[in-house]
Order: C-alpha cells, then sequence, then structure tokens
C-alpha cells in the first residue's frame, strides 16, 4: 500500500491551451490541496509516478511525449487530463494532430472534460492509485516506446 | 570499546533517522498549515521512502549508486563523531566529504541540470564553510581544545560569549537544510527552472538512500545547535528546535535568491560579524574552562 499513499506526478503539456494545466496546477491550491494524498508535483520523470498528460498529441511533440514516458520507471501509470488528451479533442482532425495520448502510451485513466475541474482531476488522480497498486504487484512494466525519427503524416 | 558506546551506535543509527523522518514530517505539515493547507500526514516522509524502494532503479552510470553510499556513510559517521564528542574540527571534515559525494554524484550523471545543481551546491559549500571554521576556532578559544567533550566541564554555555556565530550558524542551517531562500541547488519548488538540481537523475532505491541521508543530516545539522549550550540538555533541545523552527519559517517567508545573494551577504555580514566575535573573545581572553 506504501505506492498509494506518495504519489507523486509528473506533469506533461503535449500541445494544451493552457485550460487544463490551469486546473492542473489549481489541485494545489489550498483549497483542493492534493498534497493531502501526499502528491508532489515533481519535475523529473525519474521520480515520477504518476504522468499527468493535458492536450492532444502533435508531429512535434510526440517524440518528447515517448521520451518522458520512457524515462519514468516502473511502475508508472499514465492519466490523461481532458478532452484534447483523451481523444484529441476540437483537435482532432487538424493536419498536424495524431490525435489522442493514447494514440502514442498506454493511458490507464481518462479525466474528461474542457476543461476538467480540479474535482474531476484529483478524481482521476485517486483511480489512477488503485491501477498503480495493481500494477506493483503483479509488477506489470510499462512497455518501452520506440522513438522514431521524424514522424510525418502518411497523408501529408 | 564497552557495552554502553556500542548501545549509543545503536541508538545513533536506529534513532536519528526516525527523528529526521518526524523533523521533516513536521516541516511538510507546519509548511501547509502556514500556507492554508491541510498537508500531508506527518509520516509522509516515511511514505515517500517506502515508496521509492518499491520502484525500479534507473540510472545513468553504476557509480551514481556508490555516490549515495559514501554519503549516507560519511553523514552518519560525522552524526557519530557528534555523539562522541570528537573534535569539531574533523567533524566538520568529515561532513564536508559527504556534501562532495553528492556533488560528484550529480556532476557524473552529465545532465545540464544535475550540472547546475552541483556546481550552485560548490558555491554554498563556499559560502558556509568559514562561519563552520570560525564555530569550530571560538571553541578552542573558549575551553583550549577542539574536543566537543571538554565543553561538558564549562561553567557558562556557549551561546553566552559566541551569540553573532549562532546567527552566522543559523545562516549555515538555512543553507544546509537546503530551503528558502537558499534552496536553488536542489528542491520541490524550483522544478519549473531546475527540475531537481543535483538530484535530477536519481530514482527509486537511489533516491530512498538521499532522504534516508537527509534524516541523518537534519538530526546532525540541529545537534551542531545543540552544542551552543551543552552543559543543560534541556536547554540544548530548546535551541535546536528554535534553530528548526526559524529555519521553516524563513523558507515560508522568503523567495529563492540569486546564489550570489547567498555567497556575498556570508563572506561580507556573516563573516563579518564571526570574525568580530572571535576578535572580543581574543582581546577579553575569555575562557569558560
Amino acid at each position: 500500500m506504501s505506492l498509494a499513499k506518495s504519489p507523486w506526478i509528473i506533469h506533461v503539456n503535449c500541445n494544451s491551451c493552457n485550460g487544463c494545466d490551469i486546473e492542473v496546477v489549481a489541485c494545489l491550491t489550498p483549497l483542493y490541496d492534493a498534497e493531502r494524498f501526499g502528491v508532489l508535483n515533481i519535475g523529473t520523470p525519474k521520480q515520477a509516478d504518476i504522468m499527468v498528460v493535458t492536450g492532444s498529441v502533435n508531429y512535434k511533440n510526440v517524440n518528447v511525449l515517448k521520451n518522458i514516458y520512457n524515462q519514468i520507471p516502473d511502475p508508472k501509470v499514465v492519466l490523461a487530463v481532458g478532452a484534447c488528451a483523451s481523444t484529441g479533442g476540437i483537435f482532432h482532425n487538424c493536419y498536424n494532430v495524431i490525435g489522442g495520448v493514447d494514440q502514442i502510451i498506454p493511458v490507464d485513466a481518462y479525466v474528461p472534460g474542457c476543461c476538467p475541474r480540479p474535482e474531476a482531476i484529483l478524481d482521476g488522480v485517486v483511480a489512477a492509485l488503485s491501477i498503480l497498486e495493481s500494477k506493483s504487484k503483479g509488477k506489470i512494466k510499462g512497455k518501452e516506446v520506440k522513438l522514431k525519427g521524424k514522424e510525418v503524416p502518411s497523408n501529408a | 570499546m564497552n557495552s554502553l558506546d556500542i548501545a549509543k551506535i545503536v541508538l545513533v543509527l536506529i534513532g536519528a533517522p526516525i527523528l529526521g523522518c518526524l523533523l521533516a514530517g513536521i516541516d511538510r505539515k507546519l509548511t501547509s498549515r502556514l500556507q492554508g493547507r491541510v498537508g500531508p500526514p506527518l509520516l509522509q516522509p516515511y511514505y515517500d521512502v517506502r515508496k521509492l524502494f518499491e520502484k525500479d532503479n534507473v540510472v545513468v552510470n553504476k557509480s551514481q549508486n556508490l555516490y549515495v553510499v559514501m554519503y549516507v556513510i560519511f553523514v552518519v559517521l560525522s552524526l557519530l563523531m557528534l555523539v562522541f564528542e570528537a573534535d569539531i574540527l574533523m567533524i566538520i571534515f568529515v561532513y564536508t566529504i559527504s556534501s562532495v559525494a553528492l556533488i560528484v554524484g550529480g556532476m557524473s550523471t552529465g545532465s545540464p541540470y544535475a550540472r547546475i545543481g552541483s556546481s550552485r551546491e560548490i558555491m554554498a559549500i563556499l559560502s558556509y564553510e568559514p562561519i563552520l571554521i570560525f564555530y569550530a576556532i571560538a571553541i578552542y578559544m573558549l575551553t583550549g581544545t577542539f574536543k566537543l567533550s571538554a565543553l561538558d566541564e564549562a561553567s557558562t554555555p556557549l551561546l553566552m560569549y559566541i551569540p553573532l556565530i549562532f546567527i552566522g550558524m543559523l545562516f549555515v542551517m538555512n543553507i544546509k537544510f537546503k530551503k528558502s531562500p537558499f534552496d536553488f541547488s536542489t528542491s520541490h519548488h524550483a522544478h519549473q527552472e531546475l527540475v531537481k538540481g543535483m538530484f535530477t537523475e536519481y530514482s527509486g532505491p537511489g533516491m530512498a538512500g538521499i532522504e534516508i541521508g537527509h534524516f541523518y543530516e537534519y538530526t546532525f545539522l540541529l545537534g551542531l545547535m545543540f552544542v551552543f549550550w551543552k552543559i543543560n540538555i534541556l536547554m540544548g533541545l530548546i535551541l535546536a528546535l528554535i534553530a528548526f523552527l526559524f529555519v521553516i519559517v524563513m523558507d515560508n517567508i522568503t523567495a529563492r535568491v540569486y546564489w550570489q545573494w547567498m555567497f556575498k551577504t556570508s563572506w561580507t555580514v556573516m563573516l563579518l560579524i564571526s570574525v568580530i566575535n572571535i576578535v572580543y573573545l581574543y582581546i577579553y581572553e575569555i575562557k569558560i574552562i
């Protein structure tokens, strides 16, 4: 049960409009205080447990996303926050957008909304904790996502 | 070495991290209360360490782990020397090696953030080391020996004659606890510009080792403050507690400064008041034994 008591979060902004990011940061304010659950907003992926991704993935940032995901030591959980991170949102058919985060890396929990309220994000983090626990018990390792060279859309 | 000494060693090895863990918990709880938050449970640092042991250890090079071990060993060694009332000068030197181990560990990873953090930590050592040395010199001038055991026979506490060095030591505490305004080598709060400073490339058990080392270090640093009123255990503990609370309050009411600011303040104001204190001891030829 030790993983669930101290989840450290790394926040990755993939092409987000900043709406979700402000809500993620709002979770740390005195009103919502995510640190009650031991949540820390950590800077380095090497010490993170939960990867919070906001925004849709595009061809510019896809390798950055993969790189950060690969650097997080197991057990790890990915939380997609907001409509864009879940499905691509209103940008889903843009020429430069690949889609939701789950197109690139395995996502464990989704928080829908544009943008989701801090309560919903905290709920998502708490939901991710039980997944983190079960991954730790089953010794489930995150697969290494291969980095390709320049990602180019096939129809471009 | 008799059985009492062995009991003392065991007590320090087990008791010090528990005390340091509680201090870190109080620190986080108090900080969040000062910010109007509920804050994590008191044992949160313990949960963090336990979690870090469950994670994979991802390292850039294998020597990184060795530096963590060196850090913990030398911190524990300096704490043991303090408990056994050894030579204060030797304690300071051994303690410096522990900081150097962390710096070399940060440098060895090659990460630019770790390098920035490490070079800033070097500046921190440059800033606080002279004050520590003056502290040792003051003890020598007052008792005629560097041995801390001599302080047991002192007639008056150290604080009575070296209050200015006490202020300097509070400054040192702020640097060594790596708290704001001097938290630029590594901290949770500087992650936008520094990621995690010196410890950027540590993960899982490696990071847990550093955290445990910090618990020992907290106890050691407060032990240095305890020495100011060593003839009365209760007053010594109160002094250590005051220093600890001072560090937390300073952490919450100040913003992070440039390392240049710390360097200038320490080498002008803090060094000057330490020298004034030493000169005062020299002119009046004060002895407490």
